[in-house]
């Protein structure tokens, strides 16, 4: 994009310098009172990104074929929400199967008795941007450590049009010890492709948030797909271990980083410095 | 419980309770549909419109949506009406009250005089069969006056909350968002930051910084970090510095013991800022925060629609004299209100009620990237709030709140509404604005200053 500045931007204002000091939007300019022409139309794009980002209908089809050239085999089913437009208004569907996506996840689960120790289930969520970029390279360093735990896994799970609590039916009828969700976040106006993960032990059909554990803004600006792995690997060891997931469950690994990365904020800023 | 029965034509309708006629005559929004009590086509609305319309006021006082015994904020409506207030209009049915805001008789001070009169569920109901234009021209009718360190909700003014946000609290990047917005003349209503990390010690370092910038330059506005109100009591008895007690709130008990609240809590943030008798005007000082569907989210709804819980809530803020009150409105999402259409007219239904009730009407004109809205619906609904002598709205840069992930009204936004509507700050930051250097404000022109003010030129000097 061209970033010339043009006869119409105004953003040469004497407090540019403070742009280093945070992501906001300052610093913008203005022309009478109103926002340069440069300044709306960056919003605007950023907006459309996201907008984009939230109604990207989702590649199952594509995603499968990428995970089967890997050798993984995956079902697609879908949610109780018929379209979008019901998704975005109705969660309660979201969180449910369809009932002939459901009436396909139990015909499987008979022919593979047994259950699983570890069910993957990658759902579009409120943004396929995020599910697109990031599921095979985070799949991919997820797999090293579940083969090298030696856990059983069922074929790769695609819902269309779920929300997060899905992965519990999907659990549940699979017979799987734990879930782990793949799901698109809410886009931000900086951060359109943002994936989160959802671990739960012992899912069933019913269970609040309050049972699971969340790793959030997986993405190259983000939390790496390493550290995401590393993570969610020291969550499924601690839930075998203690046998439950959710709020009772603390991740220690996510608290370490968390202390190490944001200090308590210094007092000292350029508005208070010494005259 | 009582039923109502309408007929239209050859059709007849019945609703089974005053909360079930509420319910299906609120105009549609997604959070109703998803409680299941919404009207189930548009004539049964209208139909449910017609019914409550004929509803007398005073049956509302003896039909409660939730049960006294139930719930502590049905206690408080019910303890705390004014008879005398409402006997203006106890002989008025729903409708009635609808014609009577609009005449010459409901003006400022009878208006004034009412409020303590009418239960939230009686403002809910009227703001049902009243149409965008009702909702403005009344609102527009009734000034709510707060004070702290600056007066605010005169008429002709327009204050805003400068929102200086940050992911990870950095004290120089909330700096500059401050320095910003107060060259863009934003900051009057307070500086009022969402903290990202919650614990008492960055708490207490916000308070202290916010309290220093504000003394420094001597600006007449009021500090707030919106944390809980157990953290904001033990920041008072640690000694901080805290102008205004923050907390969300709700319309019900139970959804307000989602937030980890009860009236007994607020009382004790309330007597906690109180005894620290910070404010130079006056002591309002509560800040709340509220939004149609949190109730519902909370599964805490008890069967009543989402604007009803919402003026509840009303309930709960006006007995705690707030600074200010905002309505988040388009924070929630599409599940309750799906678009610009339902977000305009929660918001100024919002701003309506609360002004009706005697309460001091802020809202954040705002909306997640997954609803249906755009930056001209907030245009729109920023005009409009404008019009109807909203107290303050939120300022942040270029509309892009980096750390709750949302976007609300930008600094700019608030200088065109000053423009085009010939709004003024609170007085007290307008002399200030004026005698910095900053901007001054004549026939609605916003005239801003040549030179940086010397001041703020010495602290960007800083940064080298």
């Amino acid at each position: 994009m061209d970033k010339q500045p043009t006869q119409h931007d105004n953003s040469d204002n004497p407090w540019l310098d403070l742009r280093r000091l945070t992501p906001a939007r300052i610093a913008l300019g203005r022309t009478g009172t109103s926002l340069p022409t440069r300044a709306q139309l960056d919003f605007q794009c950023a907006h459309a990104q996201a907008r984009d980002a939230v109604h990207l209908a989702f590649d199952h089809a594509g995603l499968r074929e990428q995970l089967s050239e890997r050798g993984r085999d995956s079902i697609l089913l879908h949610s109780a929400a018929s379209d979008r437009h019901s998704y975005l208004q109705r969660p309660d569907l979201g969180r449910r199967l369809h009932e002939e996506s459901a009436r396909q996840l139990r015909e499987h689960a008979q022919a593979n008795p047994g259950g699983v120790d570890l069910a993957i289930i990658v759902a579009d969520g409120l943004s396929a941007l995020a599910v697109h970029r990031h599921t095979l390279p985070f799949l991919n360093r997820l797999q090293e450590h579940i083969d090298a735990e030696g856990w059983s896994t069922a074929p790769v799970v695609l819902v269309e049009q779920g929300r997060v609590a899905v992965a519990d039916e999907v659990g549940e009828l699979l017979g799987a010890k734990m879930t782990v969700i793949l799901i698109g976040e809410r886009p931000g106006l900086s951060s359109p492709d943002s994936l989160g993960l959802y671990f739960t032990y012992s899912p069933r059909v019913g269970l609040t948030d309050a049972y699971r554990n969340c790793i959030s803004n997986v993405r190259l600006e983000g939390l790496s797909y390493g550290m995401a792995a590393h993570r969610l690997l020291y969550l499924m060891r601690e839930a075998c271990r203690r046998q439950l997931s959710g709020v009772n469950l603390k991740d220690e690994a996510q608290v370490q980083t968390l202390e190490s990365d944001a200090d308590t904020p210094k007092n000292g800023n350029f508005l208070l410095g010494n005259d | 419980m009582s039923s109502f029965v309408h007929t239209v034509g050859t059709q007849t309708y019945r609703f089974d309770s005053l909360k079930d006629v509420m319910a299906k005559a609120s105009p549609a929004r997604s959070g109703d549909f998803l409680a299941g009590v919404a009207a189930g086509n548009d004539a049964e609305r209208v139909a449910a419109q017609m019914a409550l319309a004929d509803i007398p006021l005073s049956h509302f006082l003896s039909e409660a949506l939730i049960p006294y015994e139930d719930d502590e904020v049905t206690r408080l409506i019910i303890d705390t009406h004014d008879k005398q207030a409402f006997a203006a209009v106890s002989h008025l049915t729903v409708g009635g009250l609808r014609d009577w805001l609009l005449s010459e008789q409901a003006d400022e001070d009878s208006l004034r005089a009412l409020a303590p009169g009418l239960t939230p569920e009686m403002a809910a109901a009227v703001s049902k069969i009243m149409r965008v234009q009702d909702l403005v021209l009344v609102a527009q009718k009734i000034r709510v006056v707060t004070r702290f360190r600056g007066t605010l909700g005169l008429r002709g003014r327009l204050s805003t909350r400068l929102q200086p946000n940050h992911p990870t609290d950095e004290p120089a990047g909330i700096a500059a968002s401050i320095l910003d917005g107060l060259l863009y003349g934003n900051g009057d209503a307070m500086i009022g930051i969402n903290p990202a990390t919650d614990s008492i010690a960055s708490i207490c370092a916000l308070l202290e910084m916010l309290d220093a910038i504000i003394q420094r330059y001597d600006i007449p506005t009021q500090a707030c970090v919106l944390t809980h109100v157990t953290t904001s009591i033990e920041a008072v008895n640690r000694g901080v510095p805290l102008d205004l007690v923050f907390q969300s709130i709700a319309g019900t008990e139970a959804a307000n013991a989602s937030f980890g609240i009860n009236l007994n809590l607020l009382q004790e943030g309330y007597d906690a800022g109180l005894s620290l008798n910070r404010g130079t005007l006056g002591q309002n000082l509560m800040y709340f925060e509220t939004g149609q569907g949190s109730a519902l989210s909370a599964n805490a709804h008890h069967g009543v629609d989402q604007q009803t819980c919402e003026t509840r809530a009303y309930a709960v803020a006006r007995h705690f004299k707030p600074f200010l009150v905002n309505t988040v409105v388009g924070f929630i999402g599409p599940e309750y209100l799906y678009n610009g259409k339902q977000i305009i007219r929660a918001g100024l239904e919002d701003h309506f009620c609360g002004k009706l009730l005697g309460v001091p009407m802020g809202c954040d004109i705002c909306y997640t990237n997954h609803a249906e809205a755009d930056q001209d619906d907030m245009d729109t609904l920023l005009t409009l709030l404008g019009v109807a002598g909203i107290n303050f709205i939120m300022g942040i840069p270029g509309s892009d709140d980096i750390m709750l992930n949302y976007q609300t009204t930008s600094f700019h936004d608030a200088l065109y509404a000053r423009q085009t509507l010939g709004l003024k700050p609170a007085p007290e930051f307008e002399a200030w604005l004026a005698r910095m250097g900053i901007f001054t404000q004549a026939d609605g022109r916003v005239r801003f200053g040549d030179n940086l003010p010397p001041a703020f030129r010495q602290a960007l000097a800083q940064l080298g």
